[in-house]
């Protein structure tokens, strides 16, 4: 810390004094910009020492991270193609939107590493642009919160109201396209539980989905888009809809199914049997059904760790360099040869 | 005023003599005159009803002079907000978002635009209303007007019309421009002091015309009625043209009968006057000129900056909509769960083509975030800002004065830092525009031993260079040079009577009669003591009298007269009274003169005179006048001083003094009476040319002189003024000055000044005007032509590095080169030479020179100046200075900053001129880094959102982004920033060359902060995603929505740009610590807050850091990498840049900081000394030459030993 020394000030408090008439501006140290100041240098020390103190800060940040996702365990699987049968691979669509097909689709699945209970069951969607704006916008938060304002339906066009006029509820393109393929679990033959419960924001439940807010109209046009509602069920209990009204970032993105609270154990043979009712076929969508564990800094992302560790390397590495680069030229801190009448004399 | 009342009922107007200049005119045809345009004017005296119909219909005296009311300031403020391209932009995005194709709500669109134009327009209203106060305080001022049947009462300025007889008391203003009746002084004079018209403080007496001198008194006016006819309302304050139709004689009217509004009546009791130009029809109210807006480089530049960000904006909206089209297109179709087939045109997968020609408006409002819309209001809130530290400023404030340094536009703080040339005005603001006596010439002998503070300063050299072998070392040269310029600036001769430093005893205490031309040392002091127009004042407390007089040389003429026995004390109408004391033993002598014409000065006679009658009758001319002039008009027999007086002029200028030549002439009765019929007839000529006449009829008189003699007067330079062009000049400033002085005199100035030095070659260019007229112009532009081509190759000749030269150049000459095809010629020599000086020049021509090196250089330049005469310049100048000292008001009127002493430049320019300069250039260039770090993230998003518009951010935080989260941190960096502190900045005024070269503001460092924000934008939105990516982001195995993608991206943004700016900041005060890192916690608490609010307000963002973001350690650590991510880069580049190619307020900034200016006491010293090394000019560069001729001398010397010793 440099403070700068106000010498001039008591001269100057002194005429004050003396000619308090005149329109003498008065005098302050915020006046006359002579306020205390910090005026930190960017020295070698301090450049050396905040790259390096970055650098080791963020290694271990950065091995903390990556050795937190490697023990997330994650089974992937994809099974939009996989579940449509064989005989209908060439139109995919047309199987998945008739209604007269059986889309029950069964498969097992291999425990790689023990997984600690909870483990998360999440539907993955590819090539989905849920961030769409017109999508986005597709929603009514009033309606959605209270059945006062049950006829509120602004932004839902087209899934608004139905034909008669009625109001949609919950009305929306969000809402309409509700994920509906399910997922069951078995370990030799016994069902597993999935707790759909809690899989969205509390907030959420208590203040955004009205608990006096009951379906209607839902899926009753002509056109049906995803997943029906049972209509004696309050949205605040309708999890599903709520984790889905979370629009997501980005058109590849999961989404909270259930949880299953039993540990399961390397090796153990899970039999899946899907459902699979949501038409990602038409634009070449992907879905996949991932189970999951999760650590502190929840799902499987090495990004993070990597990230951390490059940035905090780069560091460690700008802080060799300066300090190469300082003892190869170094320069003493405010050495007068280096101002620049000193260093090109004939400038003028 | 007790003098005034003393005079009060003499009937002087008996020996008025010139009541006879107005005849009774019979005959009253109208002179042609009245009917044409100009001069249409008629006014019912004391008939105001008959003007407030037409024709007569005249202007009331309600002024206004605020710039909207209350029914346009809404029209007109906006019109004026939207003249900026980016704001204009901002409305037609916020009109936009009404309709569905806006990304965003109206609301966010629309806050921060009526925030900023608000904020804009309610400073406009705030000095508006300002104003209006002022007029209606003007408005409301009572004064005594005639009510009718002689009854007069007060009444409102606002409520008086043309042809009301108002009385004015005294010490009140006029409140319009009113013709004078008659006065508490029965010959109808009266005293004016015009210090808000001309800003001249001496009194200035009026006349009134000798018929109405019987309307005395309030009754006087029950009947009266007159009509004056005159000219149209017109802003020349000295000129006045009309008559005045009374009892059915017509008077011609002259400005010495008006009184002009805004000017005071003084040390007369009342007066009588009738109202002939009311409101804005007064001639100070049509004097009123706006000044023109000017706009600082860096604000140009910036505006350049704004397009290359609009370009990008376009660029990256068609990128977008192409994109979006082609998606709508192909892709659409088979999204479903968008319903393709019930959309509307905005995005129909049929029309794609309409569609992305709409979603080209929505990207570009999407966009908008490259513009950075509070810009501009930053900038004006930070300019008020520094304006306040430069006014408030207590180191350039004037004890004297009592003025302070004032930014009267606040637009151009930081081009202060930036200018190249001065171009200075001389008397007023190099000198003190104070005479003093110094010396005289009587009948050839020179009077007065005295020397002159140029010849004081001349002779300390000559001193310094006999002692001054040893200076050849450094040190010792430092300690002499600092000790020179404190023996100039504390150590001035201190007259004990101001305006009189004469000393010689030959003429002192009466010892003058002994004298051998006694006689005409006699008429010499007479001519000092009667040819003048001033008036005394009894000065009550030494008893003795000081003058009003019109010129300060006036002024000092009139002490010197009393010093030297003949006082003038009294003066009338027609004598002036003058108090002779021969010797310190005689007695005193009261001589009535009698004054039987006075013709006046003007600039283009160059001299007065007076004819006057003494005692015995004998009618005398004495006439006082430029040298030049009165030789030319001397008289065969009047030449016998001719050569002696000639070589004392000579020896006087040369000395720096201003001299006059005085001469007289008698004449006899008959010639005078013939004359005189003559010049009154001229004088009584009504119309147009009446002056010339005068002027024509003055001049036959003014003829065979016989020559007196010649005054000296020291024109004293103001306090600190060589110091301060020596500093200026070491801070890279070139210093023209323009001046209306002769040649000579401003040579010694210059010298006086430093601008000059002997061994510097003066380059003189002048025009020989002996050709016949037909072909002189072409012949004096070809040889100016060749001087200059001669001039130019003499300077490419040099060798010597150190050599300077010197351009001066006359007015008339340079009326020749500042023609189309002569003034390149003319700017490349003059910008090659260290210093120009231009001597009499024309106002006229200062504003040309102004203009000529401003455009011809491209450079920044300032003029400087204190009279009315400097206003073109000022006005022409990038930026005009004023100063506010004695001689007007109206150089500081037209200024855009105005001091009070030449050397508060130094530290308006080197301090907060350098200060202002980076600031607003570091403070422009984070603006952008900050807009297109944020405003690209939006765009990378876009790319994942099948560019459909949708924004990752809430618009909430997009509205608070630029208006309330990073302002405030960019608002104390404009305003607080300090690279080194002021005392630096005036040790090393070489710091100041860094705003010269623009070095802060060059296109590469603009781009660099460009590159900067691209990178941190794809740092941080990469970054953002990688890490908040499909997985659970949560221990809870919750994921990511957009919401929660969004707000970590912009909590990285606010601390990526605050601690960007944190490390732009040399200097932290509580106050920068506060606005920095108060906006960073400003974010978190709007964050809650706004999770807080109803969900149908926040939406996704309902509860988002209490229940979603602030228990995942992700969403802290991912600010942590980004913030660091993105400022890495700009650390290191930095940090490289001051250890390897270090500036020099880096280097500057660690010798303080390791105080090793304390330590090393010998080498700051030295660096202070080095770093102004430089200059051509100014004492250090005499100093340096002088050394450097020493150093030859010496090593001729050892060379000579050394080839002696050889041989």
């Amino acid at each position: 810390m440099n403070v700068p020394t106000a010498d001039p000030a008591l001269e100057a408090d002194a005429a004050v004094e003396r000619k308090k008439k005149s329109k003498k501006p008065k005098y302050s140290r915020f006046t006359q910009q002579e306020l205390p100041a910090c005026k930190p240098l960017l020295t070698p020390t301090i450049v050396i020492s905040t790259f390096a103190l970055i650098g080791i800060l963020f290694i271990p940040i950065g091995l903390a991270s990556l050795s937190a996702s490697e023990n997330v365990v994650e089974i992937v699987y994809r099974y939009d193609t996989e579940c449509i049968p064989q005989q209908s691979q060439d139109d995919k669509v047309a199987f998945i939107q008739s209604s007269a097909t059986d889309k029950t689709c069964r498969t097992t699945l291999t425990v790689p590493k023990n997984m600690k209970a909870p483990v998360h069951i999440y539907y993955e969607l590819y090539n989905f642009y849920q961030n769409h704006r017109r999508y986005v916008k597709n929603r009514n938060d009033k309606q959605l919160r209270s059945k006062e304002y049950e006829l509120e339906t602004t932004n839902c066009a087209p899934e608004a109201t139905t034909v008669d006029g009625s109001p949609i509820v919950p009305c929306g393109l969000i809402a309409w396209s509700l994920f509906n393929d399910t997922y069951s679990f078995a370990i030799q033959n016994k069902a597993i539980e999935v707790n759909k419960k809690n899989i969205a924001w509390q907030s959420d439940k208590d203040e955004k989905f009205g608990s006096d807010v009951y379906p209607k109209n839902f899926q009753q046009g002509g056109l049906i888009g995803g997943a029906k509602l049972n209509e004696s069920i309050p949205l605040s209990e309708q999890e599903d809809l709520i984790v889905w009204m979370r629009t997501a970032a980005l058109p590849q993105f999961r989404k909270l199914y259930g949880r299953i609270e039993t540990d399961l154990v390397a090796n153990e043979q899970i039999s899946v049997t899907i459902q699979n009712n949501y038409n990602t076929y038409s634009f070449e969508g992907e879905k996949k059904l991932v189970l999951s564990t999760t650590s502190w800094i929840g799902g499987k992302n090495d990004f993070l760790g990597v990230a951390y560790l490059t940035v905090g390397s780069l560091c460690l590495f700008l802080a060799l360099a300066f300090i190469v680069l300082y003892l190869l030229k170094p320069r003493t801190l405010g050495d007068p040869s280096y101002l620049s009448w000193n260093r090109n004399p004939d400038r003028h | 005023m007790p003098g005034g009342r003393r005079r009060d009922r003499l009937r002087w107007s008996k020996i008025y003599t010139f009541a006879r200049f107005w005849p009774t005119v019979g005959d009253d045809e109208q002179p042609s005159f009245h009917g044409g345009p100009s001069y249409s004017r008629t006014v019912h005296c004391n008939q105001p009803q008959l003007h407030r119909k037409k024709p007569f219909k005249y202007s009331s005296n309600y002024i206004t002079t605020t710039k909207y009311n209350v029914i346009t300031f809404l029209p007109k403020a906006l019109f004026e907000q939207f003249r900026r391209v980016a704001n204009i932009y901002f409305l037609l995005a916020a009109a936009l978002s009404l309709t569905p194709v806006s990304p965003f709500t109206p609301v966010s669109m629309i806050a921060p635009l009526a925030f900023v134009v608000g904020l804009s327009m309610a400073k406009e209203a705030l000095e508006d209303w300002r104003r209006f106060m002022q007029d209606m305080k003007v408005n409301m001022r009572k004064v005594n007007v005639h009510k009718g049947e002689g009854q007069f009462d007060h009444k409102q300025w606002q409520n008086i019309r043309v042809g009301d007889v108002v009385k004015v008391e005294k010490d009140q203003f006029f409140p319009a421009d009113l013709l004078l009746l008659s006065s508490s002084y029965e010959d109808g004079i009266c005293y004016v002091e015009t210090m808000n018209l001309d800003g001249e403080t001496n009194l200035k007496v009026k006349r009134s015309l000798e018929v109405t001198l019987a309307l005395d008194d309030d009754e006087a006016f029950r009947d009266f009625t007159a009509t004056i006819r005159c000219e149209d309302p017109n802003p020349n304050l000295y000129t006045f043209v009309g008559n005045f139709d009374y009892e059915r004689q017509i008077f011609a009217l002259e400005p010495n009968h008006i009184l002009l509004r805004d000017s005071k009546l003084r040390n007369t009791n009342y007066v009588y006057g009738v109202v002939i130009f009311a409101g804005h029809d007064s001639k100070v109210m049509q004097n009123a000129t706006k000044s023109p807006s000017k706009r600082s480089r860096i604000e140009k530049k910036m505006d350049r900056i704004i397009y290359v960000l609009f370009t990008l904006l376009v660029l990256i909206s068609v990128i977008s909509s192409i994109g979006f089209a082609i998606i709508t297109k192909n892709k659409m179709p088979n999204w479903w769960y968008l319903q393709p087939d019930q959309t509307t045109s905005l995005y129909d997968p049929d029309r794609a083509a309409l569609s992305g020609f709409l979603h080209l408006v929505t990207a570009l409002i999407l966009y908008g975030y490259l513009i950075p819309i509070s810009l501009y209001v930053s900038i004006e809130v930070v300019k008020v800002l520094q304006a306040t530290f430069i006014n408030g400023d207590i180191l350039m404030y004037d004890e004297d004065t009592g003025n302070h340094a004032q930014a009267r536009t606040s637009n151009l703080n930081e081009e202060l830092g930036q200018v190249d040339t001065i171009l200075s005005d001389k008397t007023g603001t190099l000198t003190c525009n104070q005479m003093d006596f110094l010396k005289c010439s009587i009948a050839g002998v020179s009077y007065g031993v005295r020397s002159s503070e140029v010849e004081i300063a001349a002779s300390k050299h000559m001193e310094s260079e006999a002692t001054g072998d040893d200076a050849g070392v450094y040190g010792s040269y430092e300690v002499e040079l600092d000790h020179e310029i404190d023996f100039k600036s504390d150590n001035p001769r201190k007259p004990t009577i101001k305006g009189f430093s004469f000393e010689d005893d030959r003429l002192m205490h009466g010892n003058w009669a002994k004298e051998p031309t006694a006689d005409t040392i006699l008429l010499f002091f007479r001519i000092l003591a009667l040819c003048h127009s001033a008036i005394p004042e009894p000065d009550e407390k030494t008893g003795g009298f000081t003058y009003e007089a019109e010129s300060p040389d006036e002024a000092a003429f009139l002490v010197a007269a009393r010093e030297f026995g003949f006082e003038f004390c009294k003066r009338t109408q027609s004598s002036v009274f003058i108090r002779e004391k021969y010797s310190s033993s005689e007695d005193l002598i009261e001589r009535e003169f009698k004054i039987l014409n006075l013709l006046e000065f003007n600039s283009k006679r160059k001299r007065m005179s007076v004819i006057v009658r003494d005692a015995s009758g004998k009618i005398f001319l004495l006439c006082k006048g430029a040298d030049s002039i009165i030789f030319d008009r001397l008289a065969k027999n009047g030449r016998m001083y001719e050569s002696e007086t000639n070589k004392h002029l000579t020896e006087y200028g040369e000395a720096g003094l201003r001299t006059l030549a005085l001469a007289y002439r008698v004449l006899d009765e008959s010639e005078y009476s013939d004359w005189n019929a003559e010049f009154l007839k001229a004088k009584t000529t009504i119309g147009p040319d009446r002056e010339a006449q005068v002027e024509r009829i003055s001049d036959l008189m003014e003829r065979d002189l016989i020559l007196v003699g010649a005054t000296a007067v020291e024109d004293k330079l103001q306090k600190g003024v060589p110091q301060c062009i020596d500093k200026l000049a070491q801070a890279g400033l070139k210093i023209w000055v323009l001046t209306g002085d002769k040649i000579e005199t401003a040579i010694n100035i210059g010298f006086a000044c430093s601008l000059l030095r002997q061994g510097m070659k003066q380059i003189c260019l002048s025009t020989i005007n002996n050709v016949v007229a037909q072909d002189a112009n072409k012949a004096a532009k070809e040889s100016l032509l060749m001087q200059i081509t001669n001039a130019s190759q003499m300077i490419n000749l040099e060798k010597d590095p150190y050599e300077a030269f010197a351009l001066i150049i006359d007015g008339k000459t340079l009326t020749y080169v500042l023609e189309d095809d002569m003034k390149n010629h003319f700017l490349n020599l003059a910008v090659n030479c260290a210093s120009v000086i231009c001597c009499r020049v024309s106002p006229k021509q200062k504003a040309l020179v102004t203009r000529l090196v401003k455009e011809g250089t491209g450079k920044v330049t300032l003029a400087i100046g204190d009279g009315a005469n400097d206003v073109g310049m000022i006005q022409e100048a990038d930026i005009g200075v004023g100063i506010s000292g004695v001689e007007g008001m109206q150089a500081v009127m037209a200024s855009d900053f105005s001091i009070s002493q030449f050397r508060f430049l130094e530290r308006l320019l080197v301090v907060h001129g350098h200060w202002c300069y980076k600031r607003i250039a570091l403070m422009i260039c984070y603006f952008f880094y900050k807009n297109i770090a944020f405003g690209l993230t939006i765009f990378f998003f876009e790319a994942y959102t099948g560019f459909s518009g949708q924004s990752v951010y809430d618009d909430w935080y997009m509205l608070l982004f630029n208006v309330v989260l990073t302002s405030l941190p960019v608002i104390t960096l404009g305003v607080f920033e300090q690279d080194v502190s002021s005392e630096v900045c005036l040790q090393f005024p070489a710091l100041y060359q860094q705003g010269q070269r623009n070095l802060f503001f060059d296109w590469y460092r603009i781009i660099g902060w460009m590159f900067n924000g691209l990178y941190t934008s794809i740092a941080i939105y990469f970054l953002s995603i990688g890490m908040l990516y499909h997985q659970a982001f949560r221990s809870g195995g919750q994921t990511a929505d957009m919401a929660v993608v969004g707000t970590t991206m912009f909590t990285s943004i606010i601390w990526t740009v605050n601690v960007q700016i944190a490390l732009i900041m040399n200097h932290f005060t509580w106050i920068q610590h506060l606005f920095v890192w108060g906006s960073v916690a400003t974010w978190y608490l709007f964050l809650v807050a706004y999770g807080m609010s109803s969900p149908t307000i926040s939406g996704n963002a309902y509860q988002i850091l209490l229940e979603a973001l602030g228990p995942a350690p992700i969403f802290w650590i991912a600010t942590i990498i980004v913030t660091a991510a993105c400022n890495i880069p700009y650390l290191t580049h930095k940090a490289f840049q001051r250890a390897f190619n270090p500036q020099d307020q880096h280097v500057i900034q660690e010798i303080k900081y390791y105080k090793k200016d304390i330590e090393d006491a010998h080498m700051w010293k030295r660096e202070k000394s080095k770093a102004r090394q430089k200059t051509k000019i100014g004492f250090t560069a005499r100093v340096d030459a002088k050394i450097r001729q020493l150093r030859e001398r010496l090593n001729k010397r050892a060379l000579s030993t050394s080839q002696s010793l050889e041989e």
